[in-house]
């Protein structure tokens, strides 16, 4: 399942979905939360997520089916946040779910991956020297290029 | 077709989306960007490189020599930074 919103989430409540179906034997969770300092050190005093709506849900979905194809996968969820968000909170969950933990280990860390760099958002930083777009980070393409 | 701007692309081009009706000539992504470019100086300097831009067609990832057609919604942002 993909979500694409602007309000929080609550991480307990979305892992203990998971729960009551015996076909699942492992979850596996990523949460990523808003950092307060940029990769130089700079303090952040917060982001904003501007999104295409109607892409993003396409690409997460192609993304979710790729992963259901390379591994057997009893449930997906991706929730992603977009608008202003302050240090600490939640951006976004990855949590797959498998009879064995070996697939929900990979198959979570490939959504990240891909997701960073298929879904179309995009991050400005708001920090005391004024507003600054996110630049797309080599480091994110290889990440993702590990499982092409 | 309908044209959509992300992100600093958005900013430079001083617009999020307009509608659009290129000549008869422009049939795929790079001549759409050729001709958006004498439209404004603000599109002029938003697509002064393309190794910066990526391009949807229909909300997929397309090349620069992608067919666009009448009623096409083709997207210019820079590469993403979710997640």
């Amino acid at each position: 399942m993909i979500r694409v919103q602007a309000e929080d989430f609550d991480p307990g409540v979305e892992m203990a979905r998971f729960s009551g179906n015996g076909a699942i034997g492992g979850v596996c969770m990523f949460l990523g939360l808003v950092r307060d300092f940029m990769g130089d050190g700079t303090q952040v005093g917060g982001m904003t997520l501007e999104h295409y709506p109607g892409m993003t849900e396409k690409q997460l979905a192609a993304i979710e089916a790729e992963a259901r194809r390379r591994w057997p996968l009893e449930d997906v969820l991706v929730i992603h946040r977009y608008g202003r968000l302050n240090p600490g909170e939640r951006i976004v969950l990855v949590a797959t779910a498998s009879a064995h933990r070996e697939a929900a280990f990979q198959s979570c860390h490939f959504l990240i991956d891909w997701l960073k760099t298929r879904a179309p958002f995009w991050k400005i930083e708001h920090t005391a020297q004024g507003d600054c777009w996110v630049e797309a980070k080599e480091t994110d393409d290889q990440a993702a290029a590990r499982w092409e | 077709m309908k044209v959509l701007y992300f992100a600093w692309l958005r900013a430079k081009a001083g617009l999020g989306e307009e509608e659009v009706a290129p000549p008869a000539g422009v049939a795929d992504v790079a001549a759409l960007v050729d001709w958006l470019k004498t439209r404004s100086a603000g599109l002029a300097d938003a697509f002064a490189d393309m190794t910066l831009i990526r391009v949807a067609v229909n909300q997929d990832y397309v090349g620069l020599d992608h067919p666009v057609c009448p009623g096409d919604e083709i997207a210019f942002f820079p590469p993403v930074t979710g997640g």
